[in-house]
């Protein structure tokens, strides 16, 4: 590869992940947030590459990527679930000792 | 402290940080040059071994002991999650229904599975000839098996992953590191020194300790993230708290509730 082409491709994956980061720093939803992220690992993986680094472009590819997205992926839905589980999320039965847990005082 | 006190102290150790490293960045060698101090010096020790992958080189022979070292992070980090994450005395489990997979899904994640799973093994064994090794084939070969949650359910891929093998890979692979490094000691070397036969260079067999080393290294990574991913989709899955207040920063509903409280 020639100096100049090495170059332009490093300049466009840093432009990259310069973009995904700023799009996950963003985001407000978590669940966007892992794909954002998971998309700014592969981003990383190819300025990596770009960079002569394939060893380290395969680690931040394997767990930037697919594990940590995976694991925000499932605890959102642990945390979203609990909730919202087996009724509205406003109301019904065991709410005042949710609205309890929640404020960290009785409810009145 | 008040919070303009604060805000000075940081501002005050934030400038000195930046300072030293504005000369700690000048003393780099030039970005993207073709040689560097320590990669030339690094290369030349990994060919001495008869290691193709210098990578692996520093990372299992000149610098055994470090890896030894991220090793146990992971080890100790899977440790403090399933410690967190067990099942608690007020949280009951029940048991996930079957769930409905689209075929074109199922056909996708059947196919990719061995892919996957063949790709991982193969990026493990090759860790002394070519980019990865251990943790990168490892890493792949665990979350491969989770293909089988995507192309089927949950409980397709308890069938397959028994947790309890896997603890025990999990320490053994620690095990095994630790156990490579006192050989040598009894050798009579250094712990973790390379003391077997280099082989002939850019073999399966080359480098000496070094294939052995990133073996156990893949045990352990694999055998760990597998047993991680298993806390947190068991919690997902199948683990249902008591009460429901478990979680207090879930953004759309906080306010309303509290208004209510």
């Amino acid at each position: 590869m020639t100096g100049t082409l090495t170059d332009v491709l490093v300049a466009v994956a840093l432009l990259l992940v310069a973009a995904a980061a700023t799009a996950a720093v963003l985001n407000r939803d978590p669940v966007r947030q892992a794909l954002v992220l998971s998309f700014l690992g592969l981003s990383l993986a190819l300025l990596f590459t770009f960079l002569q680094a394939p060893d380290v472009a395969l680690s931040q590819l394997a767990v930037g990527s697919a594990v940590t997205p995976l694991m925000i992926l499932l605890t959102v839905r642990k945390v979203r679930r609990r909730p919202g589980d087996g009724g509205p999320p406003q109301g019904g039965a065991g709410d005042g000792r949710r609205g309890a847990g929640r404020d960290g005082r009785p409810p009145r | 402290m008040s919070p303009r006190g604060r805000l000075g102290l940081f501002l005050a150790g934030a400038a000195v940080v930046a300072a030293l490293f504005t000369v700690a960045c000048l003393g780099l060698p030039p970005f993207g040059g073709a040689h560097h101090p320590y990669g030339d010096r690094a290369v030349r020790a990994a060919v001495r071994h008869h290691t193709s992958n210098a990578i692996a080189s520093v990372n299992f022979d000149q610098r055994a002991l470090d890896t030894l070292g991220e090793e146990t992070i992971l080890f100790s980090a899977v440790l403090g999650a399933v410690v967190l994450l067990r099942q608690t005395a007020d949280e009951r489990r029940h048991t996930p229904a079957p769930a409905a997979v689209r075929p074109p899904i199922r056909r996708f994640g059947l196919l990719m599975l061995p892919v996957a799973l063949a790709v991982g093994l193969y990026v493990v064994a090759h860790g002394q000839l070519s980019p990865g090794g251990g943790f990168q084939g490892g890493v792949v070969v665990a979350t491969a098996l989770h293909l089988l949650y995507i192309a089927a359910d949950y409980r397709a891929l308890e069938r397959v992953r028994p947790l309890r093998p896997y603890e025990i890979g999990e320490a053994v692979g620690e095990a095994a590191y630790v156990i490579t490094g006192l050989a040598a000691v009894l050798a009579g070397s250094a712990f973790l020194a390379n003391v077997l036969p280099y082989g002939t260079f850019a073999t399966l067999s080359s480098g000496g300790t070094v294939p052995l080393l990133n073996a156990a290294v893949g045990m352990e990574v694999a055998c760990g993230v597998v047993v991680l991913l298993a806390q947190f989709l068991d919690q997902a899955v199948q683990i249902e708290g008591a009460d429901g207040g478990g979680s207090d920063d879930d953004g759309p509903r906080g306010p309303g509730r509290r208004e209510r409280a």
